[in-house]
C-alpha cells in the first residue's frame, strides 16, 4: 500500500520534471569538497571537469549539468540526504561521486529505492556495488589489488613475509587480501602487526619487522603523513630493499609522499591500477591536459571522476539519452573502453571495474622520483565478489 | 519570554509567571509545521534539523542550566545512534521501542560519568568530556564486529512507524517522528528548568560553593541533569539511526560535539530555544551556502559566527531578549493593540 504511494509520488515528480529532462540531464555529485578529505574530492572533480570540456556538455541531444554536494567528510547520514535531495528537491536523475565507504554504502540506498543510476568514482570496498543494482564502480577495490599484489610477491620469489598494517577497516582489508593472494601461491605470513591509525613514529615497528628477518614485508598505509614516516623509518631501520622486498598499496608511494620521502622512497614495490607516469600515448596526453587544466599531475582520484564521467557519457549515448536506472545500468554493463589507466570494463555481473593491476618500483627518473611500472596483472575482477555465495 | 511581567511576590508566582506559554511560542510551533506545506522537498533537511535541535536542547540543558561544559556530548548521541542501529540490525526494527532503549542505555551512561562529571568544574570538565569522547571513539573503530567499524553499521532496517507510516525517500515520516520526539522532549525540559529543580542548577551555574552555604547539595542535581540530557542525546542519535537507516563513527566524532556547541553559542546558551533555534540556523545555512559553493561554505559560516559573537555575545535569542527589553521598544509596544503585545 505504502509502496505503491511512493510509486505513484516517483511517477508523479518524474512526470513533473520530464518536462525539464527533454532538454537538461542532472548529475548529482556528492563527495567531500571541504574538511579533510577536501583534496582528493578536488581531484574527483577535476577529473569530472576535464572529461567535460574535452567532450563537452551535450550528450545524445541533452545538456548535462552537474549538481554538486558536500558530504564534509566520513557521515553517510549527510550523503545519504544529499543524494535523496539532490532527486527529490533538484530533479537529479543520476548520481554520482562518493569518495568514502561509509558514505558510499548509505547513499546506494538511495540509488536502489529511487531506481537512480549511480555510478561510484572512489569508494573501494568490495561490498558496495552489492547495496544497489544500479552502481557501477570506475575507482579500483582494495581486494583486487592487494591480492593481485600478494600472489605477485610469491611469483617474484618472495617466500617469508611480514605484514604491517593501519589499525581500522580498510587497513584490516588490505591485510586480508594480500595474506589470501600470497597464501594461496604458497607463501608464509612470519608475523603481522597493525599500528594505530594516527602514528607517525614506525621506527619501532619496522625494527619489529626487520627482528623477524623477512624476505618481504607488506605495508598497507592511507595517504596523508604516513607515507613518508614510513619510507623514512625504512631507510633509517637499514633495510636493504633489493634483499627484502618492501610492498603496499600505491598510497604508500604517491607523488607527494614521494616528495617528502626523498630518496628513501627508492625501490619501494607497490600496486595501483593508476599512476600518472604510466607509459601510454593516451595518459600522456590526458597528464599534459590536466595539468594545463589544474596546474598539477592527475592522481587515482583524478583518474576515476575522469573514468566514472566516460561511463556516464557512453551509456546515455547508448540509451539515447533515457536516463531510466534500469536501462542505465544495462548499458553500463560489459562495457570496455581505453581509459589513461589502460584497458577497463564495467563487470556484466557485478557491475565492479575490472582493469590492470600495475607492479611498479620507485625509481630516479630525469632526476625525479617516480612510479615505474615493470611488471602487471591483467584483467583482475574484484576477488571478494566472486567468493560470496550468490 | 514574557515582556512585561505582572508583579511578583513569591518563587511560586515567579516559576508559574514563567510556564505560562506566551504567544511567539505557540508561533513557534505552530511554524515548525509550516515544511510540510511550503517546503515539501525539504523534509529530509526539516527531519535532521528536528534531531539536531533535540541534540543541542540536551547539551544546553546542562551547559546553559548547570554550567556543566562539555566537549564530548556526541559520545551519548553515539552511544544512543549505535544502540537504535544494533538492535535494528539484530532483528528488532520497531522505532518506537528501539528509541525508548536507546534512551535508557544513554541514560545509564550518562549516570555512571556523572559520578565523574559531578566533582569537577570548568577547564577539567572539557579535558574529561573530549577524552571520554575519544575513547568511546576509539572502542567503536576496534569493535568492529559489533560496530562495522570505519565502514559503519550495515543492516539497520527500521520496520514503519506504528506499523503503518514507512520511511520514505521525501521525509515525510521522518520530519513527524523526529519533530513529534522534539516536541514532546522539549516539554518535559520546559516543565523540568521552570521547576525547584531548574531554578537550583541555575544557582549551581551561577554560585556553586554559595548553593551549598544554604543547604542545597549540588552533587546529586549535576548527577541528574547529566543523566537526563545524556538520554535525550541518545534519543536524538537513535532517531538519526532510524531516519537515515546508517549508522557509522561520524556519530562520535568530536566535529560533531564542536558544531553543536556552535550552534548552541549561536542561537543563546540558557535558553530554551537557543539550542533550537542555532540548530534551524546553522543546518539552514550550511545547507544553502553549501548549495551555493560546495567548497569553500565555512566562510560565510565562520563570518557569520563572529557577527555573532561580536555584536550578540548572548547568541540570537539574547541579542533578541535584549532588543525587546528596551525602553524605546517598550514605549513603542505601548501603542500597540494588546493582542499584538504577545503575553503579558
Amino acid at each position: 500500500m505504502r509502496r505503491t504511494f511512493v510509486g505513484a509520488a516517483v511517477a508523479v515528480l518524474l512526470a513533473a520534471t520530464s518536462a525539464n529532462a527533454q532538454q537538461t540531464i542532472k548529475i548529482g555529485v556528492v563527495m567531500s569538497f571541504s574538511g579533510q578529505f577536501a583534496d582528493p574530492g578536488a581531484q574527483i572533480d577535476g577529473g569530472i571537469k576535464l572529461y567535460m570540456k574535452q567532450h563537452g556538455d551535450m550528450v545524445a541531444g541533452k545538456k548535462i549539468e552537474i549538481i554538486r554536494k558536500d558530504s564534509g567528510g566520513i557521515a553517510p547520514d549527510v550523503a545519504k540526504r544529499l543524494s535523496q535531495e539532490v532527486i527529490v528537491r533538484e530533479g537529479a536523475t543520476i548520481l554520482a561521486g562518493y569518495d568514502l565507504t561509509p558514505n558510499a554504502l548509505a547513499a546506494a540506498d538511495v540509488s536502489a529505492q529511487a531506481k537512480t543510476f549511480m555510478v561510484n568514482m572512489n569508494a573501494a570496498t568490495s561490498v558496495i556495488t552489492t547495496k544497489s543494482p544500479y552502481m557501477a564502480r570506475t575507482s579500483f577495490t582494495v581486494w583486487a589489488v592487494n591480492e593481485s599484489l600478494g600472489a605477485w610477491a610469491y611469483k617474484s620469489g618472495v617466500r617469508k613475509v611480514y605484514t604491517l598494517v593501519s589499525d581500522f577497516g580498510p587497513g584490516w582489508d588490505g591485510e586480508a587480501a594480500f595474506t589470501k593472494g600470497f597464501k594461496d601461491a604458497g607463501g608464509e605470513i612470519i608475523g603481522s602487526a597493525r599500528y594505530p591509525v594516527a602514528n607517525l613514529d614506525f621506527t619501532a615497528f619496522i625494527q619489529r619487522a626487520k627482528d623477524a628477518n623477512p624476505d618481504g614485508i607488506y605495508i598497507w598505509v592511507p595517504g596523508g603523513p604516513q607515507p613518508a614516516a614510513i619510507g623514512k623509518a625504512i631507510a633509517e631501520r637499514g633495510i636493504d630493499k633489493s634483499k627484502v622486498k618492501v610492498m603496499g598499496q600505491g598510497e604508500l608511494t604517491y607523488e607527494d609522499a614521494l616528495k617528502s620521502m626523498g630518496d628513501a622512497g627508492l625501490g619501494l614495490i607497490t600496486a595501483f591500477h593508476y599512476d600518472y607516469n604510466h607509459q601510454s600515448a593516451m595518459n600522456k596526453a590526458f597528464v599534459a591536459a590536466y595539468n594545463a587544466e589544474f596546474k598539477r599531475n592527475p592522481d587515482m582520484f583524478s583518474a576515476g571522476g575522469y573514468d566514472g564521467m566516460h561511463l556516464i557519457y557512453e551509456s546515455l549515448k547508448k540509451t539515447n539519452g533515457s536516463t531510466d536506472g534500469d536501462a542505465l545500468i544495462a548499458a553500463a554493463k560489459g562495457m570496455k573502453w581505453e581509459s589513461p589507466r589502460g584497458p577497463m570494463m564495467i563487470d556484466p555481473e557485478t557491475r565492479d571495474v575490472v582493469q590492470t593491476v600495475y607492479i611498479r618500483r620507485v625509481e630516479k627518473v630525469n632526476g625525479a622520483l617516480v612510479n615505474v611500472e615493470f611488471d602487471k596483472v591483467e584483467n583482475v575482477k574484484d576477488p571478494w565478489k566472486a567468493r560470496q555465495p550468490k | 519570554m514574557a515582556s512585561v511581567a505582572p508583579a511578583i511576590s513569591g518563587p511560586h508566582q515567579y516559576l508559574q509567571a514563567q510556564t505560562r506559554w506566551s504567544r511567539v511560542e505557540i508561533a513557534f510551533w505552530l511554524a515548525t509545521l509550516l515544511p510540510f506545506v511550503v517546503a515539501p522537498n525539504y523534509l529530509v533537511l526539516a527531519s535532521q534539523v528536528a534531531i539536531t535541535a533535540l541534540f543541542a536542547l540536551s547539551l544546553d540543558l546542562i551547559l546553559g542550566y548547570a554550567g556543566i561544559v562539555s566537549l564530548g556530548h556526541a559520545a551519548f548521541f553515539g552511544f544512543g545512534a549505535y544502540t537504535a542501529g544494533i538492535i535494528s540490525k539484530y532483528g528488532w526494527g520497531e522505532p518506537l521501542s528501539g528509541l525508548l532503549i536507546s534512551g535508557i542505555a544513554a541514560g545509564l551512561l550518562g549516570y555512571l560519568m556523572s559520578f565523574v562529571i559531578a566533582r569537577f568544574r570548568h577547564l577539567a570538565l572539557i579535558m574529561i568530556t573530549l577524552g571520554f569522547g575519544f575513547l568511546l571513539l576509539e572502542a567503536a573503530n576496534s569493535a568492529s564486529w559489533l560496530t562495522g567499524g570505519a565502514d559503519g553499521l550495515q543492516g539497520v532496517r527500521m520496520w514503519p512507524l506504528l506499523g503503518i507510516f514507512k520511511f520514505d525517500l521525501w521525509g515525510v515520516t521522518s520530519y513527524w517522528y523526529s519533530l513529534i520526539v522534539l516536541f514532546l522532549l522539549f516539554l518535559v525540559s520546559r516543565r523540568l528548568i521552570h521547576s525547584p529543580f531548574g531554578l537550583s542548577l541555575r544557582g549551581i551555574r551561577e554560585n556553586i560553593v554559595r548553593m551549598r552555604a544554604i543547604g542545597a547539595e549540588s552533587r546529586a542535581h549535576l548527577q541528574k541533569v547529566y543523566t537526563i540530557s545524556a538520554a535525550m542525546a541518545g534519543i536524538a542519535g537513535a532517531v538519526l539511526t532510524q531516519t537515515t537507516e546508517t549508522v557509522s563513527l561520524g556519530v562520535l566524532d568530536f566535529q560533531r560535539s564542536a558544531d553543536l556547541l556552535v550552534m548552541l553559542i549561536l542561537g543563546g546558551a540558557g535558553r530554551l530555544y537557543g539550542g533550537i533555534v542555532g540548530a534551524i540556523l546553522y543546518m539552514v545555512a550550511r545547507d544553502q551556502f553549501s548549495g551555493i559553493n560546495p567548497q569553500y561554505w565555512y566562510f560565510p559560516i565562520g563570518v557569520l559566527l563572529i557577527a555573532v559573537v561580536l555584536f550578540l555575545p548572548n547568541g540570537i535569542l539574547g541579542g533578541l531578549a535584549k532588543i525587546t527589553a528596551s525602553e524605546r521598544l517598550q514605549k513603542w509596544m505601548r501603542t500597540l493593540p494588546p493582542w499584538l503585545r504577545g503575553a503579558s
